[in-house]
């Protein structure tokens, strides 16, 4: 993804960071415009498009019936996956997944998950052999940078507006019936992802920041502001300090975020 | 299926597997064991059995891939269809990609990439048995196999995890800990720079436990550091005993 930009604005963003300032005039710690609109596609069990600045995300849940896995037999399946359109950048090329779209599903699923957040017992039908199945399909339709926090704030609004198909069990087989209720939450995963430049760490880097910064530290918070998951990427470090320092403005920008949204 | 066990610490504040709370499952580490690649290594980690293997400085393949100013550096984590319980498709899972993608970037900080521009260097680290913990073993070994190249690094990258089982923070989980357990927090090290070039977490740690946890994976490195130089310098060794008697 590098080389979009020229040397004399990566130099600029750097200089700038250095002064505790941003490109777009930002501080360090402040996120992007974000606006949430939820129930956008009606085909869809679910659905939510987050704007984070420039950056836009389509999520798309999908529920239908399937098997569990033999491990879980009395919990439904949760599956994320993740669409890197080639409408969205010019550095995103049609094809299988590549290594990108897959972190960016798998960290996003592993916030969904291990929070907790959806109550997947009561997604049970008949143990060990039919659960429902939720498919979370994040596509991303414009890249502007920090795709993991965007898509992780698309995936759960998506499935607070998911509703469930009412259904009854007749001889083993499952009947759908007339309305709808919503699907079981417990908890409200938050992602916050910060980048360091020279030293600083910025949070929520936008596209340009991403190609200066050496590496991005992404951790996800539960209801109660306990981490539920963490994920460093891209080929620099961060110091043990850095990290614990991390940890704590992660932390209260999960609060702060938490308390705009309507959850 | 094997049952799960209801507690993984009993009350003399032992583990499963007989382990203090602090303490590593056994290391074994080789170097240099594969003739045909650069660089090779091999670790025992408790039950992990993992080979990684370095090719190059060469030129890459495609070609267009290469970049103008350094060497790229490429890794591929794979487990072998035998190396678990259940048989593994031999195909690539979405979980060995995002693997192979943070082992990459967790490499990449300690080698002077800059010195080989045009270059590729591979990186094939392969699974022969898995019990917990393969990433931070993979790691271990990978960055050995660099180093036996002889590419030129910073330091070396040395990677252990902690995680929480049953309310206690614990050093080094094996299979069943991280199956069972609350928490896993693998990390890896760069120990003369203090540098963390790779952290992930899964489960729920409290913010204070995630410190314990994070302090207790560095001394963890800290212990798998010492191995990792005595191995390398072990390989060395045996060469200048064969040359001896040789003449």
């Amino acid at each position: 993804m590098s080389s979009l930009l020229t040397r004399v604005r990566l130099k600029q963003i750097e200089q700038l960071i250095e002064k505790a300032k941003r490109l777009d005039g930002r501080g360090l710690g402040d996120y992007r415009e974000i606006k949430i609109e939820q129930g956008l596609i009606e085909k869809a069990e679910g659905s939510a498009r987050v704007l984070l600045g420039k950056t836009e995300v389509l999520v798309g849940v999908k529920v239908e019936t399937g098997t569990p896995f033999p491990d879980t037999p009395n919990d439904g399946v949760l599956t994320v996956n993740a669409e890197l359109v080639p409408l969205a950048s010019p550095t995103f090329e049609p094809g299988p997944p590549d290594e990108n779209s897959i972190e960016l599903a798998r960290v996003v699923d592993r916030g969904i998950r291990e929070s907790k957040a959806i109550d997947t017992e009561k997604l049970c039908i008949e143990p060990g052999k039919k659960v429902f199945v939720v498919f979370v399909d994040i596509y991303v339709l414009n890249h502007d940078g920090n795709l993991i926090d965007a898509s992780a704030l698309a995936a759960v609004s998506a499935l607070l507006n998911t509703k469930m198909p009412n259904y009854e069990v007749k001889d083993g087989e499952v009947i759908i019936k007339q309305g709808y209720t919503p699907l079981p939450m417990k908890s409200h995963p938050i992602t916050v992802t910060l980048g360091k430049i020279n030293d600083k760490l910025i949070v929520d880097p936008w596209l340009e920041e991403e190609q200066v910064m050496d590496s991005r530290l992404s951790m996800a918070f539960n209801d109660e502001g306990n981490i539920c998951a963490i994920q460093k990427g891209g080929g620099g470090y961060f110091t043990q300090q850095q990290i614990l320092e991390g940890m704590k403005l992660a932390q209260e920008k999960a609060a702060e975020l938490r308390k705009k949204m309507d959850w | 299926m094997n049952e799960k066990p209801e507690k993984l610490i009993n009350k003399k504040g032992l583990r499963l597997d007989g382990r203090k709370p602090d303490e590593l499952r056994p290391v074994k580490i080789e170097v240099g064991i594969l003739s045909n690649a650069d660089g090779s290594a091999y670790i025992e980690h408790g039950k992990n059995k993992i080979l990684a293997a370095a090719f190059g400085p060469r030129e890459m393949h495609p070609k267009h891939l290469s970049l103008p100013d350094r060497m790229v550096l490429r890794c591929r984590y794979h487990m072998a269809p035998f190396s678990v319980e259940e048989r593994k498709s031999p195909a690539p899972s979405r979980r060995e990609i995002e693997l192979s993608k943070v082992i990459r970037e967790s490499l990449e900080p300690s080698v002077f990439v800059e010195y080989y521009p045009r270059t590729g260097v591979d990186i094939f680290i392969e699974v022969l048995q898995a019990d917990g913990g393969t990433r931070c073993a993979s790691i271990t070994a990978a960055s050995l196999a660099l180093a036996d190249a002889g590419i030129p690094m910073r330091d070396l990258v040395v990677a252990c995890a902690a995680g929480k089982v049953d309310d206690t923070v614990v050093l080094d989980l094996f299979d069943t800990e991280d199956k069972v357990g609350s928490a896993d927090v693998p990390l890896a090290l760069m120990p003369n720079l203090n540098a963390v070039t790779l952290l992930q977490m899964d489960g729920i740690l409290k913010p204070e436990e995630f410190e314990k946890a994070v302090n207790l994976a560095i001394e963890g490195c800290q212990k798998i550091y010492a191995l990792q130089k005595e191995a390398l310098k072990t390989k060395y060794m045996l060469i200048e005993q064969e040359e001896e008697v040789e003449e």
